[in-house]
């Protein structure tokens, strides 16, 4: 019997076996396991045949620190100044500008669809003469450093379907995130961190919402060790990350050791090289140990710096310490850290809510880009900044002199970038009078686009970073996405 | 350690990489499917294939008649027998990147070896063989194989078939020991108990091994360990997931699937009655809950969506769920396009999306499920006998309570016609319904007097409070009691210059009116509870309505500072209907100004009205327009219209009988429907009215395009002529011997449950894309076999389990590593992960903490603190407490499952979030898992529960005590050398403990396991840091 092309298969198991630990489903050879140490991950990669190697190009971007605003921050009240809207005050939204587009339920039973101009003024900034509202003043300050896009458009109306999208290019549950893509494609770049660390934050502006879900950073079908490692805001930071009450170091150590020495004389019995791979694991399990505690821990970290990012620095679980941690956790070589911040959700209440948000948000965000820039750090670190779709110029619920609310808009919103590979003080695409449409149309930027344009600036062609599963080599860009060349730098 | 790991993954990799140089089989036939499919399917189908929509240059390959057929070109593909004038030839070793296929930015190149068996497939004409998976299932022939002793079973001959070619031979089988725990693991997901093991050890009969696999597919653990997998396919949790993820109880259907394993079922039934249980005759109360399988999905009830977009999303989770569950099939690809690679149509995919289509359902679970947490229709009521009595009851009162109203409206003209009587005098003044009143009484809590004038208003004087509660008590006539008005009047003697107040600007602040009536006697006062109120002013933000809910800072105001609005002004108050008031009966009205310093009323007077309060406003008597109009014509001139108009108005308004009556029915409804939502219930699937069903353009809801009906797809055997298509049908389609892909995904995917991998490695798929066979005829035998057996899944197990491939040890030697590496030949038995859930049972089982009972509702067990709070404040599955009793201790799958936010521990060990269908969970090794292990606070608790049992049942010596413990986790008994290890670990800790006994004292009192009495904390301390170690070696994890 011809067992030829078995065997092809059978080595290719092997590779994936050996070196995942058994990983189940059916992975490409790009895969290293994100949480394996480089020495192991590289012995597994020398002798493999084909290999597709990532990056497939010299990156731009070493990291990344994705800023997510959960809930969707308004592009008018923040970027997108619209000074036409103040002489149509209350007028309703013409049908010619809103051309039938679905509405959310939330406001297409409205009678009428007041105009509600943004109540905060606007200025140029820099060199680039960048616009940026009054709220956000020290984002502003980086104005010759941001590249903003203003012509995101997404197809998702609803806030599950619509950052699972963003986070995964899909609206359903199932796919894999983009840092769990990263990981599998790039593996990690620290022996003791996850590549793929997530923070999470509560916003003051509405303190309830919206809700985050473990599949926004889920692996998806790629192998479970790519998930991103959320640290918490309770206890400790990465999951079972302290031993036990009345355990010292030197006892795990040695209750390691004891492990180690057993799981070896096993190996010796049956054989199986699994075996020094999960000893392996217990020895980066203590090592994290070690390394994360003193990650979360800012006592080395100087005044100035501390007070850059403003007094919530101080409080874990906060934006402003979440921003610094990223800092850290990116200089200790962990390539995706992705904060999710909430409460962006304004549909009444605006002119209050959205200062809370960047009460939370406009210092640390500014911060960590001075940060990342004395540190010589921001030239090959990605940042990107922006929720899961815009909001609707006219106002959900009564319009008052001091008072609006906005509904959810996908049609056209903000979003910016700054640091590795994307131009500093460009500002890409533009909407029209209303912030209803994109009128730049070669200047669109679909989600899609924008998660090849990330996994660009990390060196990887997002048609080539696939993985095979239910027959069919998925993408984190599904069928779509093309680099938007005209923002990178 | 780790030095010597790498030595050999490399060396391993070096061994492989020289067999995979082997030359192309020029000497061996090829197969179609084996050979060249494979290469086809994934290099050219996605636009050659089957989607005509996209198919490139009009080639099809998935098809020999158009493959060998001349193109538009004038080119031919394929010429059977010509490579040479095969264009496909030319194209795949063209070196030119514009010719080249597969195009260079698909990143799919073909390899020269794969050329070559293309050459060699076309020049040996080019045959075509139909997908193999796709074919009937036929039970192939028994192979030759040499070594006829070691075989068990019919399934030992086809993989030594496999091996004997390649020179190797099959382990011999792994001592009692490995092969007791091994099969407690595998169909019960528990270790064995010390004392089954030993029976089975001591039992010298030749079935010995056989009764001890009957004696564990009999215990009710079986069940629950095979539940596992597919609680993963069928999306099982207990929350609705999305955006606000509150809870749901569908555990009766997850009870359901223990009990149908444990019971042994026959897959056939299985999966008719967890189709469409609820469209057999007569169903049965288990049989309608069965199709709770396909109403796990997941439910939005997000702010703003659009209902019907979430219906559909429904239906296709349910044809995506069951396709990938029951056939390997990925049908979810052709919901936006023809499929890539398997012959299904975008149009059959709605077809199938008709057959789930007509559930009566609204498609989201907004409601008070949304953010209350429930159940969602349909569902199904599962009472206890006790319970169905009480619903039995409950309807009685309910029908009774019906005939009454229906006996009433019978009587509906001569009550509207005296109805009409009493309230002429009311019409035709209607002010006068009004009735000034006295009070006996008139109390100020500030300490006002009050004066009277000459036309009945009150004057306040005397002490002036910020704030004051004026009391008015007065006698009430007996009758009714319709409404309360207050009326406030401007005085030249008041603040602001003549205004309403007592101080400041001359405005006023009424913030509650509050009244009970007394009557005569001891018997107890009545409270009025006011419903509504009504101002002929209100001044913006202070509306009248604020008097009834007397919140703080709010009230009732009229804007009494601007002299030009300083008119008398009223505000009525009402109950929802009269309050009867016994005869000589008091009044207590309470008139509070707790809002706003310095705003009580200066002068005032009250009215009562005995009128119906639904006739009753602010300016006396009112009534609907068409209501006055009706009655305002002669009774025989009414039109149809005004005469409804009046009965309407009365029955709806009016205290009568038939309102009385409808109140009652109203309630006894209202009781019965309470009492259904106490009762247990399972979401169900129901046939509702049939619905429409189309084909969506790009799969969105409302881009309808042509109508489809129900239908099965075309490439797969079909039903008998004349069958209606319905999800019953489908059922019995989906288990009809014909089926080419039931059998053989079930035995695959039990194979890979008891193997490590499937012989179909790809287990999720099926399809054309799906990797050949390692054993295709073993496969089809089983496939075979099972169907015939009558789908009798544990003779199935039994019989995989009784094989000598899966009875052979699992040691591997560095020869049979390299020769087959990932163990596709089984020449030795696999090493398995366990999954998550029987880690923590099995640490659970060895410490004797576990808490055995099946079923049930879900449980809390430990877990950190803010799991569920950390990123999210909706819903109501927040502020997780882990249960104290015996919920703590529970199996792993009765965990309560949130989708959004899962059990952290089970989702570090791969398992899947289940907010949709999982066939295969990855098995990884990362240092998260040793953590878990090391440090969670429930393997902590299992530390100190197997070092208890260590104390209590090991013996008197440590080294006795640990080997004890190691075999209660392990299986087996340690080694002398590893022993060693334990017991020098041991006493090392045992010494600092001592030096340390707070920290002892610390280390024994984590968790809820107490230490024994007698016992010291070093002591215990130290004994449970050896069984830590033990639940952490890889041997504990791993089923050998």
């Amino acid at each position: 019997m011809n067992t030829f092309l078995n065997t092809l298969r059978s080595q290719d198991a092997l590779n994936r076996r050996v070196f995942l630990g058994g990983a189940a489903g059916g992975l490409g050879y790009a895969a290293l396991a994100s949480l394996m140490q480089p020495q192991v991950a590289r012995a597994a990669t020398a002798p493999a045949p084909a290999a597709a190697k990532f990056p497939n190009f010299p990156p731009k971007a070493k990291r990344i620190i994705y800023l997510f605003q959960s809930g969707a921050p308004s592009q008018m009240d923040l970027f997108d100044p619209k000074p036409e809207m103040e002489k149509r005050r209350g007028e309703d939204l013409p049908e010619s500008i809103r051309q039938g587009q679905r509405l959310t339920t939330m406001t297409s039973g409205q009678k009428s669809f007041p105009i509600a101009p943004s109540m905060f003024k606007f200025q140029q900034h820099g060199e680039s003469g960048m616009w940026f509202s009054e709220l956000v003043p020290n984002i502003a300050r980086h104005a010759d450093r941001w590249c903003m896009i203003r012509s995101m458009v997404t197809e998702q109306i609803n806030h599950d379907p619509a950052i699972t999208f963003f986070q995964t290019g899909h609206q359903l549950a199932g796919r894999p995130s983009i840092g769990s893509w990263l990981g599998y494609g790039l593996g990690s770049d620290n022996a003791d961190l996850p590549a793929y660390i997530v923070l999470t934050s509560f916003g003051s502006g509405r303190k309830d919402d919206q809700p985050l879900y473990e599949r926004l950073w889920g692996a998806g079908f790629l192998p479970t060790q790519h998930q991103g490692v959320r640290f918490r805001n309770t206890g400790d930071p990465v999951l079972y990350l302290a031993d036990p009450a009345g355990v010292d170091r030197q006892m795990r150590r040695d209750t390691l050791d004891r492990i180690a020495k057993l799981n070896a004389t096993r190996s010796s019995a049956v054989g199986d090289p699994e075996i020094a791979a999960r000893t392996s694991q217990y020895e980066m399990a203590f090592r994290m140990q070690e390394s994360v505690p003193e990650i979360i821990n800012f006592k080395d970290e100087p005044k100035h710096v501390l007070d850059s990012y403003g007094p919530d620095v101080h409080r874990p679980g906060s934006y402003a310490f979440n921003c610094l941690l990223a800092r850290r956790l990116s200089e200790r070589g962990v390539r995706f850290v992705q904060c999710f911040h909430m409460g962006w959700d304004h549909h009444g209440g605006l002119p209050n809510a959205i200062k809370g948000q960047v009460q939370d948000t406009d210092q640390a965000t500014a911060a960590l880009l001075d940060d990342l820039q004395a540190r010589g750090m921001l030239d090959d670190t990605l940042i990107v900044w922006g929720g899961e779709f815009g909001r609707t110029i006219y106002s959900q619920g009564t319009l008052t002199e001091t008072n609006y609310g906005r509904d959810h808009h996908p049609r056209c919103f903000t979003m910016l970038m700054a640091g590795a590979g994307v131009k500093p003080g460009l500002t890409w695409g533009a909407t029209d009078d209303y912030s209803y449409n994109i009128i730049t149309p070669e200047q669109k930027v679909h989600v899609h686009d924008l998660n090849a344009t990330i996994l660009h600036l990390m060196g990887i062609d997002h048609l080539r970073l696939t993985f095979p599963y239910q027959g069919r080599d998925f993408r984190l860009t599904d069928v779509h996405g093309e680099v938007v060349k005209g923002i990178l730098s | 350690m780790e030095h010597t790991a790498c030595c050999r993954l490399a060396l391993a990799c070096l061994l492989a990489i020289s067999l995979a140089g082997r030359a192309a089989p020029a000497d061996s036939e090829l197969d179609f499917n084996r050979d060249v499919r494979p290469i086809l399917s994934d290099r050219c189908f996605a636009c050659h294939g089957p989607d005509h929509e996209d198919r490139q240059a009009g080639l099809r390959l998935d098809d020999r008649a158009a493959a060998i057929a001349a193109l538009d070109s004038g080119l031919t593909a394929v010429v059977p027998g010509d490579p040479a004038k095969s264009e496909i030839i030319a194209r795949i070793t063209s070196t030119d990147p514009e010719i080249v296929m597969p195009p260079p930015r698909i990143n799919k190149p073909i390899t020269p070896a794969e050329a070559e068996i293309l050459k060699r497939w076309v020049a040996e004409g080019a045959e075509y063989r139909g997908h193999w998976a796709f074919e009937r299932v036929e039970r192939p022939a028994m192979p030759d194989v040499k070594d006829v002793a070691w075989q068990k079973t019919p399934i030992d001959r086809f993989v030594l078939a496999k091996l004997e070619p390649e020179g190797l031979k099959p382990n011999p089988e792994a001592d009692r020991v490995t092969l007791a725990r091994r099969l407690a693991l595998d169909l019960t997901g528990l270790p064995p108990v010390p004392a089954d093991v030993d029976a089975f050890l001591a039992d010298p009969s030749p079935d010995a091994y056989e009764k001890y696999v009957d004696r564990l597919l009999a215990s009710p653990h079986y069940g629950e360990r095979m539940a596992i997998e597919w609680l993963d396919a069928a999306r099982y949790a207990d929350s609705s997931g999305y955006q606000t993820d509150s809870s749901r109880q569908n555990w009766p259907w997850r009870d359901w699937l223990i009990k149908a394993y444990n019971e042994n079922l026959p897959f056939d039934r299985f999966t008719v009655e967890q189709l469409a249980g609820d469209m057999l005759e007569h169903p049965t109360r288990d049989q309608i809950v069965a199709t709770g399988f396909n109403r796990n999905h997941r439910l939005n009830g997000e702010g703003g969506i659009i209902a019907e977009e979430w219906r559909v999303e429904t239906v296709i989770d349910r044809v995506e769920t069951t396709g990938q569950t029951w056939m390997a099939l990925s049908v979810g690809c052709a919901r936006c396009h023809d499929h890539k690679y398997d012959p299904l149509s975008q149009k059959e995919f709605y077809a199938l999306f008709s057959i789930f289509n007509n559930v009566p359902e609204t498609g989201t679970n907004q409601g008070t499920a949304h953010r209350g947490g429930g159940n969602v229709d349909p569902v199904h009521l599962l009472p206890s006998s006790e319970q169905e009595r009480e619903l039995a009851r409950l309807e009685k009162v309910v029908a009774d309570a019906e005939a009454s109203v229906k006996e009433e409206i019978a009587n509906s003209d001569s009550l509207v016609a005296g109805w009409e009587e009493s309230i002429r005098p009311a019409l035709a003044a209607p002010q006068e319904a009004w009735q000034p009143f006295e009070p006996l009484e008139l109390r100020s809590t500030g300490g006002a007097t009050f004066r009277r004038s000459e036309d009945g208003t009150w004057l306040v004087e005397g002490q002036q409070s910020p704030r004051d509660t004026y009391e008015f008590e007065a006698l009430i006539p007996a009758g009714n009691l319709g409404g309360l008005r207050l009326e406030v009047l401007p005085d030249p003697s008041l603040a602001g210059g003549g205004g309403f107040g007592r101080a400041g600007n001359g405005n006023i602040v009424v913030s509650k009116i509050e009244a009970e009536i007394e009557p005569p006697g001891d018997a107890k006062a009545i409270p009025v509870d006011l419903k509504r109120a009504e101002a002929d002013y209100e001044q913006n933000g202070w509306p009248a309505a604020s008097v009834l809910k007397g919140e703080k800072g709010k009230g009732w105001a009229i804007d009494g500072q601007s002299p030009d609005k300083r008119e008398p002004r009223h505000l009525a108050v009402f109950p929802d209907k009269p309050v009867a008031v016994p005869e000589n009966s008091r009044v207590v009205i309470r008139i509070r100004q707790e809002a706003f310093d310095g705003h009580s009323i200066g002068r005032f007077r009250l009215a009562v009205s005995p009128n119906e309060p639904s006739m009753l406003g602010v300016a006396g008597v009112t009534l609907p327009e068409p209501v006055k109009a009706g009655l305002g014509v002669e009774h025989e001139k009414r039109s149809p219209a005004q005469k409804a108009a009046i009965s309407k108005f009365y029955r709806e308004n009016v205290d009568g009988p038939i309102r009385r009556a409808e109140v009652a029915r109203a309630a006894a409804k209202q009781s019965q429907e309470s009492f259904k939502g106490s009762l247990t219930s399972a979401m169900v699937m129901q046939e509702g009215a049939a619905r429409e069903a189309f084909v969506l353009n790009r799969g969105e809801y409302d881009k309808r395009g042509e109508k489809v009906v129900a239908g099965l797809p075309a490439f797969l055997p079909q039903l008998p002529e004349g069958t209606k298509v319905d999800r019953l049908s489908l059922a019995k389609w989906i288990i009809s011997r014909d089926n080419p892909l039931t059998s053989r995904v079930w035995v695959n995917r039990m194979w890979e449950r008891f193997f490590g991998t499937g012989i179909v490695k790809t287990s999720e798929n099926l399809g054309s894309q799906a990797e050949y066979p390692s054993h295709p005829e073993l496969l089809d035998w089983l496939a075979a076999d099972f169907m015939e057996s009558g789908w009798d899944m544990k003779k199935f197990v039994k019989l995989l389990v009784t094989s000598a491939v899966y009875r052979q040890s699992a040691t591997v030697t560095p020869e049979k590593l390299a020769k087959d590496p990932a163990n596709r030949l089984l020449a030795r038995a696999p090493r398995i992960r366990l999954p998550g859930e029987a880690v923590r049972d099995a640490a659970l089982s060895a410490s004797g903490l576990l808490v055995p009972t099946v079923g049930g509702p879900s449980v809390r067990p430990w877990m950190p603190d803010g799991v569920w709070d950390e990123t999210s404040k909706y819903g109501d599955l927040r502020g997780y407490k882990p249960d104290t009793g015996a919920g703590r201790y529970r199996r792993t799958m009765y965990t309560v499952w949130k989708r959004t936010a899962g059990p952290p521990t089970m989702l570090l060990f791969d398992a899947p979030n289940r907010e949709t269908c999982t066939v295969k969970r990855s098995r990884t090794n990362t240092p998260l898992q040793a953590l878990a292990l090391l440090n969670e606070t429930t393997f902590v608790e299992t530390a100190h529960g197997l070092a208890s049992r260590m104390l209590g049942e090991g013996g008197a010596t440590p080294p006795e005590r640990i080997a004890h413990g190691f075999r209660l986790a392990i299986g087996r008994q340690p080694t002398a050398d590893e022993l060693a290890t334990l017991v020098e670990g041991y006493e090392a800790d045992l010494a600092k403990f001592s030096a340390d006994p707070a920290a002892a004292e610390k280390y024994a009192t984590v968790g809820l396991v107490k230490k024994p009495e007698a016992v010291a904390a070093p002591e215990f301390a130290a004994y449970s840091m050896a069984a830590n170690v033990i639940i952490n070696l890889d041997e504990f994890v791993m089923r050998e």
